[in-house]
């Protein structure tokens, strides 16, 4: 649980069609390459991780294997609820062998299927929930404070206005440092669109765009009170 | 004494892959049968494995089912691990060993893999049921194979593989000479085979990409 608290910040929002991920990229040093946190599971599955990326890659190739085996055998996708549950099962047998250790990582799993879309978290625990919208890694506290103001318009939200809050979550996240493109990366699953890495190129013209009227508007709603407002008061 | 149960069924058809300098055309029957009579008019015997790789196979269609999913499975791990497509002779590898693994009890399948390779120029591979493969200028498998094969070797005429220096396989044919060359053998060959007709499924890779035709043929 501590591993998980201390890898850098993994976002994920829920609109009844589309699901977003995004993950803060921390390098180690200025040299080193960033690690990667966002991995597809399968056409209508993907995953963050924040903790021990080490075990994250591990339980993605957990996760691939299941897909793949599934859709052998019953030609159709696996849906979302059932590798939730292998995968939290898998994570509770370490924490009841002595011999093994708990997997380090948290997962944010979203996914497609017939139900619609979703949006699990995975502890290391075992334990995993549905979530509208979660936050989890360094300084998540400040992206889930942003998002339990906002969270009750997501339903209605488009792909790209998902997108645009996931951003603005990361910014809060990074707490005074430059959000550009490079910092992030960004991930969707949607109706009709399979699950993919967003082009770093749009995701900078998205926070160019975010600047130029979003600075305005958050500082505005930081004013008020925490009353919610809806989507319409911030630029869409 | 008399005929014992079987494991395997013979669904006819026949196979065809033609390489060229920059395309490669695969095509395959769409008749499926057992013993003597039709069980459907409709049924493809290709299988697009990757971006650049198509699967034409005929004989047992359960088996060869199995085999395509076997295969598009196997091709999802390569993705996952490799961040990229399967190029053609990979996939042409990783067949042979997914037949012989099944060397004691074989897939009753008798394929034909076309597709670009890494330079983008034609290839064709070969195999027998337990995946004995050659890569070649052109091919056929199935039950119209043997009418089919002189035809191919007259007009086609590939260089012996035992040549030195090694001389290329590729038709000097163009695209569109290829896909007349294969709408008439499937013609000649439906004439005097009886589980070769009703339609080929003519599938054409080339850099652009994958497009398909449908050719009528008898239905007798």
């Amino acid at each position: 649980m501590e591993a998980v608290k201390q890898g850098s910040a993994a976002i994920g929002l829920r609109s009844t069609s589309h699901v977003v991920l995004a993950t803060v990229n921390k390098t180690s040093s200025e040299l080193s390459s960033h690690q990667k946190k966002v991995f597809k599971i399968d056409d209508h599955i993907g995953v963050a991780i924040a903790g021990l990326t080490a075990d994250g890659r591990v339980l993605s190739r957990y996760m691939r294997n299941e897909c793949i085996n599934h859709s052998f055998v019953y030609e159709n996708p696996l849906p979302v609820g059932r590798l939730v549950v292998r995968l939290a099962d898998k994570a509770q047998v370490c924490t009841q062998r002595s011999w093994k250790r708990p997997y380090g990582v948290g997962l944010l799993v979203s996914g497609m299927d017939e139900l619609g879309a979703h949006l699990y978290y995975n502890c290391p625990s075992g334990n995993y929930f549905e979530y509208q919208a979660f936050a989890i890694g360094s300084r998540s506290q400040a992206a889930k404070t942003y998002l339990e103001r906002r969270f009750e318009s997501y339903d209605k939200y488009s792909g790209e206005e998902l997108i645009k809050d996931a951003l603005f979550a990361i910014k809060e996240t990074l707490q005074g440092e430059v959000l550009t493109s490079k910092v992030c990366t960004v991930a969707i699953v949607g109706v009709g669109e399979p699950f993919h890495i967003v082009d770093q190129k749009k995701i900078q013209e998205m926070i160019d765009a975010m600047e130029v009227t979003g600075e305005a508007v958050a500082e505005d709603e930081q004013g008020d009170d925490y009353s919610t407002r809806g989507a319409t008061s911030m630029e869409s | 004494m008399g005929s014992r149960w079987s494991p395997y069924d013979n669904n006819g058809g026949t196979c065809v892959a033609i390489a060229g300098a920059n395309y490669c055309v695969v095509a395959a029957d769409t008749r499926m049968s057992t013993g003597y009579s039709i069980l459907t008019r409709e049924y493809s015997k290709t299988c697009k494995l990757a971006d650049k790789c198509v699967l034409a196979s005929s004989g047992f269609q359960a088996d060869v089912r199995a085999l395509q999913k076997n295969l598009s499975a196997k091709h999802l791990f390569y993705q996952h691990q490799h961040n990229k497509q399967m190029s053609c002779p990979a996939m042409g590898q990783l067949l042979s060993n997914t037949l012989y693994y099944k060397r004691f009890f074989p897939y009753y399948a008798f394929n034909v893999l076309g597709g670009l390779d890494n330079e983008g120029k034609g290839c064709v591979f070969t195999y027998d049921a337990v995946g004995s493969y050659e890569r070649v200028g052109y091919s056929t498998q199935g039950s119209g194979s043997s009418l089919i094969m002189p035809v191919l070797d007259n007009q086609l005429k590939s260089p012996s593989p035992l040549l030195l220096p090694a001389k290329d396989a590729i038709t000097p044919l163009s695209e569109s000479e290829a896909v007349d060359l294969v709408k008439d053998v499937f013609a000649s060959a439906t004439e005097r085979d009886i589980y070769t007709g009703d339609k080929v499924e003519i599938v054409i890779i080339n850099d652009v990409g994958i497009r398909r035709e449908y050719i009528d043929l008898r239905k007798d």
